[in-house]
């Protein structure tokens, strides 16, 4: 699914230079405006900051005054993250976020190797049936996961592999290689066949060109779908819950706080600090990579 | 982990190696097999066996054991609990990609040339980035009710508003069926930057000189958003728009982190998994899910054609 914007034109979230002639216009005919946009920067904002500021008050406070007392009385403590990520004392939050580490890397890596020679193959090698094959490819993106869930179990209970990592690591493979494979094949196509040819020219086989020349330029398309695929594998909740649910060893840390939720809905010291431990991840990698996200995201992408 | 790594790697590193021996005629057919090798088993075991065997399945009754025929098809269209289910799917579908993307879209203009424009963005996208479920507890927290008294103070922001306000707080979460849009809320609130993006981007890419031409006309901010803007973005809109519902159609973590369903919140994706999971009724599990996946398949059909003539123009 592409988007028809040009997706290289704007690097979307770079400030563009306003002039100060259409910003003063802009304040003096429109308040209207300024001020819709600033109610809905507050309702996107204010939850959030309302949880990360109770997630460093005592528990005591939080469970009897509203988190915007902080201002008039302010207690801060650290407290709720330590509880929280402790396993003796609280929920044990620690270990499942290393479990979310253990399954989110190999399951962006592995999918990224497998689609890129797939794409390479796609993009640049005639073969017969190349068309039908890339648009099968293309099409089972549409799958919705729950299609798959029960007959994958069964295979990796017959397998042998229930509940360890690889039941994850090659579900969230196989679920984002068709994606990964279009972007990257769309991409690839992009780059001028001459450089292929002079390569070629030159003596080198699919393996030199597929190093030396394709590997360099693809930078960009890699980051997109790799960040893609770590924010998506980090945040998931059902695949994670089908294979590894239940208080499984291999349970990453949205199952446990789901859980935690669900059990101890009410105990907000743990519930806002888990919420921020469990943010803290993905948010760091979107911002440090926001603008290969944005290119993916233009490149007409999301997930399903 | 690392070995899961390496074995890939592996596996890749071989498969590029043994490539290089392939001489001939066919060499380049060959090769190309090679490559796609390990992807099409993936793609073949993992997706497309698997849903083959559930549609399979929808066809069996809770043990998997007797051919049932359609009937786990009909007790969704029939049973009082099935229907509530798809009501609040149409609910959902309804109102989510509307709601967010005209959110989207507002604020992408609003904030077009302001001051602070990459700032102002970053706080509408930001809740991407946080998963469902983490988005689930921010909002409960929101929603958090404590009981009228004299000496119970609301922790909840929305009670507290209403509190202010002069009202008496509410178990927003318990009331049918206000607490679906409140759940759907979330997702607005999620998927908006999504929108925003995508359209920022698709005004931004609008000539500059239409809209110079459109406003030597004398054509004012809202003709120059009816006439020229909205017709310029609509293949965007109608992505975001299509991009949305079906990610609303799978909605799951939401449902079951907020309320597991229960208070009649449930929706297909999340019936799904009680069903299959924890219902044991893995017939009706499979035919939920073969449903979910037809309800898909036309909005992706509409979205590829739409991309499709819009290229072509």
């Amino acid at each position: 699914m592409t988007t028809t914007t040009p997706p290289a034109t704007v690097p979307v979230l770079e400030a563009e230079k306003p002039t100060a002639a259409a910003v003063a216009k802009r304040k003096l005919t429109s308040p209207w405006a300024s001020l819709a946009a600033i109610v809905i920067a507050v309702l996107w904002t204010l939850p959030t900051f309302g949880l990360l500021v109770s997630s460093f008050r005592p528990q005591r406070q939080i469970k009897t005054t509203g988190w915007w007392t902080f201002f008039s009385d302010p207690q801060l403590t650290m407290d709720n993250y330590r509880q929280v990520l402790d396993a003796e004392s609280g929920a044990g939050l620690g270990s499942y976020f290393v479990n979310s580490l253990v399954i989110t890397i190999p399951s962006v890596l592995i999918p990224l190797c497998l689609a890129t020679i797939a794409a390479y193959a796609f993009a640049w090698i005639k073969f017969p049936g190349r068309n039908i094959l890339f648009l099968a490819i293309f099409a089972l993106q549409i799958v919705p996961l729950q299609v798959t869930l029960i007959p994958l179990l069964t295979l990796y209970v017959d397998a042998g592999l229930a509940n360890t990592f690889w039941t994850i690591w090659l579900s969230h493979s196989i679920f984002g290689l068709p994606l990964a494979i279009y972007l990257l094949h769309n991409f690839m196509r992009e780059i001028p066949a001459g450089l292929l040819e002079a390569a070629r020219v030159d003596g080198a086989g699919h393996v030199a060109i597929f190093f030396r020349v394709l590997l360099p330029l693809m930078r960009p398309a890699l980051a997109a779908f790799g960040i893609f695929q770590f924010l998506w594998v980090w945040n998931d909740l059902l695949v994670a819950l089908t294979f590894a649910g239940g208080g499984n060893k291999v349970a990453p840390i949205t199952v446990a706080l789901a859980n935690l939720s669900g059990t101890r809905g009410t105990a907000w010291h743990l519930l806002s600090a888990g919420a921020f431990v469990s943010i803290i991840v993905p948010v760091t990698v979107f911002v440090l990579a926001q603008r290969y996200f944005v290119r993916g995201l233009l490149a007409g992408s999301v997930k399903g | 982990m690392v070995a899961a790594i390496l074995l890939f790697a592996a596996v890749v590193g071989a498969i590029l190696f043994a490539a290089t021996f392939f001489r001939g005629r066919r060499a380049d057919r060959l090769t190309a097999y090679a490559y796609l090798a390990p992807t099409l088993v993936m793609l073949l075991v993992g997706l497309v066996y698997p849903g083959v065997r559930t549609i399979y399945e929808s066809f069996f009754n809770a043990a998997g054991n007797a051919f049932i025929g359609l009937d786990n098809y009909k007790t969704i269209f029939t049973d009082g609990d099935q229907l509530t289910v798809l009501r609040n799917t149409v609910f959902w579908v309804v109102v989510t990609p509307f709601v967010a993307t005209g959110v989207g879209l507002l604020y992408a203009i609003l904030v077009d040339k302001a001051r602070l424009e990459s700032f102002a963005k970053a706080l509408i996208f930001l809740p991407m980035a946080i998963s469902f479920v983490g988005a689930s507890i921010i909002w409960k927290f929101v929603y958090e009710y404590r009981p009228d008294q004299a000496n119970v103070k609301q922790i909840g922001l929305l009670n507290q508003v209403l509190v202010w306000l002069g009202g008496t707080p509410q178990q927003w979460l318990v009331t049918s069926p206000l607490n679906t849009f409140l759940l759907i809320v979330v997702m607005i609130w999620i998927q908006a930057g999504f929108a925003m993006t995508v359209l920022s981007a698709a005004i931004k890419a609008i000539p500059e000189d239409i809209i110079e031409a459109a406003r030597l006309d004398g054509v004012g901010p809202w003709g120059m958003f009816r006439f020229v803007t909205l017709p310029a973005i609509r293949p965007a809109v109608v992505v975001v728009l299509t991009t949305i519902g079906i990610g609303t159609l799978k909605v799951f973590d939401i449902v079951r982190t907020m309320t597991g369903g229960q208070f009649d919140t449930s929706v297909i994706a999340n019936e799904f998994y009680s069903q299959s999971f924890r219902s044991d009724n893995q017939g009706l599990g499979s035919a939920l899910a073969v449903l979910l996946f037809l309800l898909v398949i036309p909005i992706v059909v509409y979205n590829i054609r739409q991309i499709r003539r819009s290229e072509a123009l």
